[in-house]
């Protein structure tokens, strides 16, 4: 265990530096808005676990458009649209027709995940360097807060619309009749229809809503983390979101910490690595798969699942 | 418009349905080759020529339909009890890595066992080694309540860098050049061909034999009818007296061992030892055979050919027309997501609403 003290050491060494900080940050936003995302659906009763070819597909669509020359504001919306598009499809797949929720899921990440691996070799059939764009530039204005504003001075406009979107969703989800009928829709659809809310609608609204989040998430990737898509660029982050939301027992709050704190994690992992090799590079590589499945694990004793999560809905039927 | 469950199921239908779903399929992605800008006959024309069109297209179908039978009969049977097993690419890795840890055991060890007993152990140790990774994850869901699809799908992702780690350290090949390959295991533990020069081999004919046990297993043994009540309805068949526990968990331990046989035919019976891109998916493409195949072990067999005749096809029409390879995942993703559909529809039928 001679490593032990110089691993400490290490860490103690990366937590003081403000780059780390920076990392965390950047790492988080993509997770904070895949996570709210999966909250929005699961809320409503629907598992969605489409978000990691959702991911992927608006990842490449949101790069595409700004790479034909779109404004990046549009390539973020058409990222969404992306995702609203597969969302659809996958509440006409559980809302409508009640199938699987897993299955209808792992479906759409399959398919869109291969549509946009093919759909980016035939429009760059040759290419062996990727094509870059210029993506969100960093918000140099808020170097000078003091304390927070180097760490957010190298963020840029997307990392803020992520922060941004936690109050707006819990304030959503919270005071409005809307979120309401959202909730309820999830826990006891029964009594929802009962007081006049329209249960598949509802679903439908919310599975299309929180997949333009996810949309949103791949777009991050490709326009504000990196300035080109690469395959295997989404690699996993779309489970660790759907294991993120039950870590957060599906509140907004928590799931933006749990993202910042698996973020920081995950920078720890990088510069460890980089640290000179005390373990095998794999080990590190390990830490977030192996701390989802410790979140997973250790909330799903008190885990409040939404009541009605991947129960099919038919009007009249129970 | 109401979907109305049918009284009596139709056989008819339930051939019906998986063919239409892979005509559709065919349907909608032939636009896709349009876009890509090849004649779109010429490009299916290909695809079929490249999977059966030769005594080499054909042993190749073969070859990637044996790992495909075995990870889509591991999916078939969990998915009967609902345990969703998405996990069967880890267990094909940690099994196949287990296979190559006893199969390579001679390896400057001095030990030494007769073929007749290192066979038989170096199968059950892979096939041992994906019943346990899926029984820690059945286990989670039994115990804890925590959700198997997604304990299952990281671990996918935690095997791989394991089998990575291991290539890089205690089973790295000294001989490789510094790339990532497992030791080899004994040559004498190679699976035979089944046929002269090609690279079918027996991994094929067990694949085969185990899809007919299931089936037996399912259609006559008590097994199928324990599986098939834990997956309507946990609770009713806990009250009906059904040990829940015990056949979530013997299912579990079948689909993943299933799962880590895949692994273990793939060293054995192709290249002899373990690299990290051994499996283009396999474990995933087995979820869509189950479905494809309506959950059926006998219906797996066809669907597996079916997938492995895609994949095998896209490859070889790609190298003549250019149109990318991803197109045989499409092809593979629309079909699950067709027949998700169509099967719908051998349970239920579309009703007018009365006004």
């Amino acid at each position: 265990m001679e490593w032990l003290p110089e691993l400490l050491t290490q860490i103690g060494g990366v937590l003081a530096s403000a780059s780390f900080w920076v990392a965390v940050l950047r790492i988080a936003a993509p997770l904070i808005l895949g996570t709210l995302g999966v909250l929005v659906c699961e809320r409503a009763g629907v598992l969605n676990l489409g978000i990691e070819g959702i991911m992927v597909a608006s990842a490449l669509t949101g790069w595409l458009a700004v790479f034909q020359g779109a404004d990046l504001w549009l390539g973020v919306a058409v990222a969404a649209v992306t995702g609203m598009a597969l969302g659809l499809l996958h509440a006409a797949l559980t809302v409508w027709l009640g199938l699987s929720q897993h299955v209808s899921g792992l479906g759409v990440t399959m398919l869109a995940t291969s549509l946009a691996y093919f759909g980016y070799r035939v429009s760059f059939p040759k290419v062996t360097t990727p094509p870059t764009i210029t993506p969100f530039p960093p918000l140099q204005a808020l170097e000078g807060i003091p304390v927070i504003g180097p760490v957010l001075g190298a963020q840029t406009a997307l990392t803020l619309l992520a922060l941004a979107v936690v109050p707006l969703l819990a304030w959503f989800l919270y005071r409005t009749p809307a979120g309401l009928a959202l909730r309820m829709v999830g826990e006891n659809p029964a009594a929802a229809e009962a007081q006049g809310v329209r249960v598949l609608v509802v679903r439908t609204a919310a599975v299309v809503a929180g997949s333009a989040l996810m949309g949103v998430a791949g777009s991050f990737l490709t326009l504000s983390a990196f300035n080109a898509f690469f395959f295997n660029m989404v690699n996993g982050r779309g489970w660790i979101c759907v294991a993120l939301v039950v870590f957060a027992s599906w509140r907004p709050g928590k799931a933006l910490l749990g993202a910042l704190l698996f973020a920081a994690f995950d920078a720890l992992q990088l510069r460890l690595q980089q640290g000179g090799g005390l373990l095998p590079y794999q080990l590190y590589l390990m830490l977030p798969y192996a701390l989802s499945l410790l979140a997973l694990v250790l909330m799903s004793r008190r885990a409040a699942y939404p009541q009605a999560l991947m129960k099919p809905w038919r009007k009249g039927e129970r | 418009m109401r979907l109305e469950l049918r009284t009596a199921a139709s056989p008819l239908a339930n051939v019906l349905a998986p063919l239409a779903a892979v005509v559709f399929t065919l349907f909608a992605c032939a636009l896709l080759v349009a876009w890509a800008g090849a004649p779109v006959g010429r490009t299916y024309a290909l695809i079929a020529e490249g999977a059966f069109g030769s005594r080499f297209a054909l042993s190749e179908t073969l070859t990637r339909a044996t790992p495909l039978i075995l990870t889509g009969l591991a999916c078939a049977v969990a998915f009967r009890a609902r345990l969703y097993n998405i996990g069967a690419e880890g267990q094909l890795y940690l099994g196949a890595l287990a296979a190559v840890a006893v199969g390579g055991l001679h390896e400057g060890t001095g030990f030494d066992l007769p073929v007749a007993l290192h066979l038989p152990l170096m199968i059950f140790a892979g096939a041992l080694a994906g019943a346990v990774l899926l029984l820690g994850s059945a286990w989670l869901k039994l115990a804890m309540g925590v959700d198997e699809v997604v304990t299952t799908l990281l671990m996918n992702f935690i095997v791989l860098l394991f089998v990575s780690m291991m290539l890089d350290g205690p089973m790295k090949d000294a001989m490789a050049l510094g790339w990532p390959q497992s030791v080899a295991i004994k040559p004498e533990l190679e699976f035979p061909k089944l046929l002269e020069r090609s690279r079918v081999h027996a991994g094929l004919l067990l694949a085969l034999i185990l899809a007919l046990a299931l089936w037996v297993m399912e259609r006559f043994g008590t097994f199928g009818f324990a599986l098939r009540a834990v997956g309507a309805n946990a609770r009713a068949a806990r009250f009906a007296g059904l040990p829940v526990t015990r056949v979530t968990l013997g299912c579990a331990a079948i689909s993943g061992a299933l799962a880590g046989l895949a692994g273990v035919g793939e060293v054995a019976g192709r290249a002899g030892y373990l690299t990290l891109d051994m499996s283009p998916g396999y474990g995933y493409a087995g979820i869509v055979i189950a479905m494809l195949a309506g959950l059926n072990p006998l219906g797996v067999v066809a669907s597996a050919l079916f997938v492995a005749a895609i994949l095998v096809g896209a490859d070889s029409m790609s190298r003549a027309v250019g149109v990318p390879t991803y197109l045989a995942d499409v092809i593979v993703a629309v079909a699950l997501l067709a027949m998700l559909v169509a099967g719908l529809f051998t349970r239920y039928r579309l009703r007018r609403e009365a006004a």
